[in-house]
């Protein structure tokens, strides 16, 4: 039974990795958006089966938050955002993908050069979760500098997200007020993030963050 | 002894009578799928004898190299259908190559294919060739990756210890296999040239890879060409078969039940697999040769990350 355990965690977490590299590959908005959507599906998998697996019942309540919010709430919001910013057809050209992928292999395997030396003797359950964790948060911000659309790096910020959930409830569960906590944190950063991405378009009339190092005069 | 010698003959003729038939299987479904009737399932025989009877024209510029290669390549393509166990594990010639001899052996008749199509010195074998080239310079490395993959886990190469490991009930969910059987599949259809990369079916200029190399190519030395492409698709269905789902296969020193059942089984699976291939390329679209990169390069990150992760799970 530990094994099986053990196997359906490690599916489902690098289940999670895949998704990050999905979101990497994407180059037009709405399937970069479905892509996430389907991460934090995965993600939500992934902590109710740590749930089942740690007996730990308060993280089904987590499992709940990330679906609700991560892969209904929040997809459907940016569809919206982009839609009235009418910029779905836009395709990103700021690193191409190759290059992009093989960045993203090697901080995969950094990550799991780092955890899998500083957690010889640690439950290897969490220290499979924490390897992957890494991974994603690494990958999330891959995501974020390689990308110039602002509602990508929104992206690349909620996946890195996904990846501090999955380390959270690898590690034997963390407090449930933290967890809410962060859950709305980033809920708040999102709302934030969205008013500034208007901000920008009513300012520049588009959502390349280039627009802005023109206007700090260091481009001409 | 004899009998080994008979069960690899068997297979290896088994082969090459069942390569046409997929191949037909797949264009019949493929039809059914376009509301065409189809061309009947024999169809690729009756094509093969056809131009088998026909006579060769050669151009007058081409070397002794142009007449011996399609041997060349249907010679490796068939040594390398004959390593993998397709009915039975144990064969006399598994124990004697693996998984990279294969590899080898598909990449050096893919290296006289481009030597060929570049011989007569017509600007489209010239294309055909770099693009070949471009492609197997991306399929390549994503293969062996996935062979690694394979490697770690099994402990071995070879293929019958593969499917053998995969058998016992050791090996589990893992995300390795996934990832491995994912990264195969697109290798696959980039090697046999199916639809997303490049569609033998046609003449286009802008897009063909294999035709433009084998243009100048006619009579019995097209047919031994066409029979090579069928006996590789088959491979390729073969090969994912034997290793990600052995069910069936019969060990070594069977009795002859057991044979027959595995190579009923076995025309079984080449009928799923050719089904799905016919799904595939239905609903997916011809792609833009500058896209293929992009498209291998999933192959390849795909190994890597099989690769990679694999040092993360229970035990190696």
């Amino acid at each position: 039974m530990g094994g099986f355990v053990f196997d359906v965690a490690h599916l489902l977490a690098g289940g999670l990795v895949l998704g990050s590299f999905m979101l990497l590959y994407q180059d037009r908005l709405y399937a970069l958006l479905n892509a996430f959507a389907l991460q934090a599906v995965l993600l939500a998998l992934s902590v109710a089966w740590q749930a089942y697996g740690q007996d730990a019942p308060h993280l089904y309540i987590t499992a709940g938050i990330a679906l609700v919010f991560k892969a209904i709430v929040i997809p459907v919001a940016l569809h919206r955002i982009v839609a009235r910013l009418g910029i779905h057809r836009e395709i990103e050209t700021a690193v191409s993908v190759g290059p992009t992928m093989l960045a993203g292999i090697a901080l995969v395997a950094l990550s799991m050069v780092v955890m899998l030396r500083v957690t010889p003797d640690a439950d290897p359950l969490a220290r499979e979760d924490l390897a992957f964790a890494l991974s994603v948060v690494l990958l999330g911000f891959l995501m974020m500098v390689s990308r110039r659309n602002a509602v990508s790096q929104v992206v690349g910020f909620m996946s890195l997200e996904n990846g501090l959930i999955l380390a959270a409830t690898g590690a034997k569960g963390m407090p449930l007020v933290v967890e809410i906590s962060v859950a709305f944190s980033v809920l708040v950063a999102f709302i934030v993030i969205g008013i500034f991405l208007f901000r920008i378009r009513e300012r520049f009339d588009t959502v390349d963050v280039n627009a802005l190092d023109r206007f700090r005069g260091e481009r001409q | 002894m004899i009998a080994d010698l008979l069960i690899q003959g068997t297979q290896m003729t088994l082969v090459l009578l069942l390569a046409p038939l997929l191949t037909g299987f797949v264009r019949k479904v493929k039809a059914r799928f376009l509301r065409r009737r189809g061309p009947p399932l024999l169809q690729p025989y009756r094509d093969l004898i056809r131009l088998m009877r026909k006579e060769v024209v050669l151009a007058h510029n081409a070397s002794w190299l142009f007449r011996i290669i399609p041997y060349l390549i249907f010679a490796g393509t068939w040594v390398a259908a004959a390593l993998i166990p397709t009915f039975a594990t144990g064969l006399m010639f598994s124990w004697t190559a693996d998984l990279i001899a294969i590899t080898a052996l598909l990449g050096s008749a893919r290296f006289f294919l481009a030597l060929a199509g570049m011989d007569v010195g017509t600007s489209f074998g010239g294309i055909g060739s770099s693009r070949e080239v471009m492609i197997a310079s991306l399929a390549e490395p994503a293969m062996i990756m996935i062979v690694f993959t394979l490697a770690l886990l099994a402990g071995s190469t070879q293929l019958s210890t593969v499917a053998g490991v995969m058998l016992s009930p050791t090996i589990g969910l893992r995300v390795s296999l996934g990832l491995a059987l994912i990264a195969l599949i697109l290798v696959a259809i980039a090697e046999n040239a199916r639809i997303p990369i490049d569609n033998p079916a046609t003449h286009l200029e802008l897009t063909m890879v294999h035709e433009a190399m084998v243009l100048e190519y006619s009579g019995r030395h097209l047919a031994v060409i066409e029979l090579a492409a069928a006996l590789k698709l088959l491979l390729y269905v073969s090969l994912i078969a034997c290793v990600f789902v052995p069910w069936g296969l019969a060990p070594a020193g069977a009795t002859l039940g057991a044979l027959l059942a595995g190579a009923a089984l076995y025309v079984a699976k080449l009928a799923v697999g050719g089904f799905l291939l016919a799904v595939f390329e239905t609903s997916i679209a011809k792609m833009r040769v500058f896209r293929v990169p992009d498209f291998l390069g999933v192959a390849l990150m795909l190994g890597l990350l099989g690769t990679l992760l694999l040092f993360v799970s229970r035990s190696l």
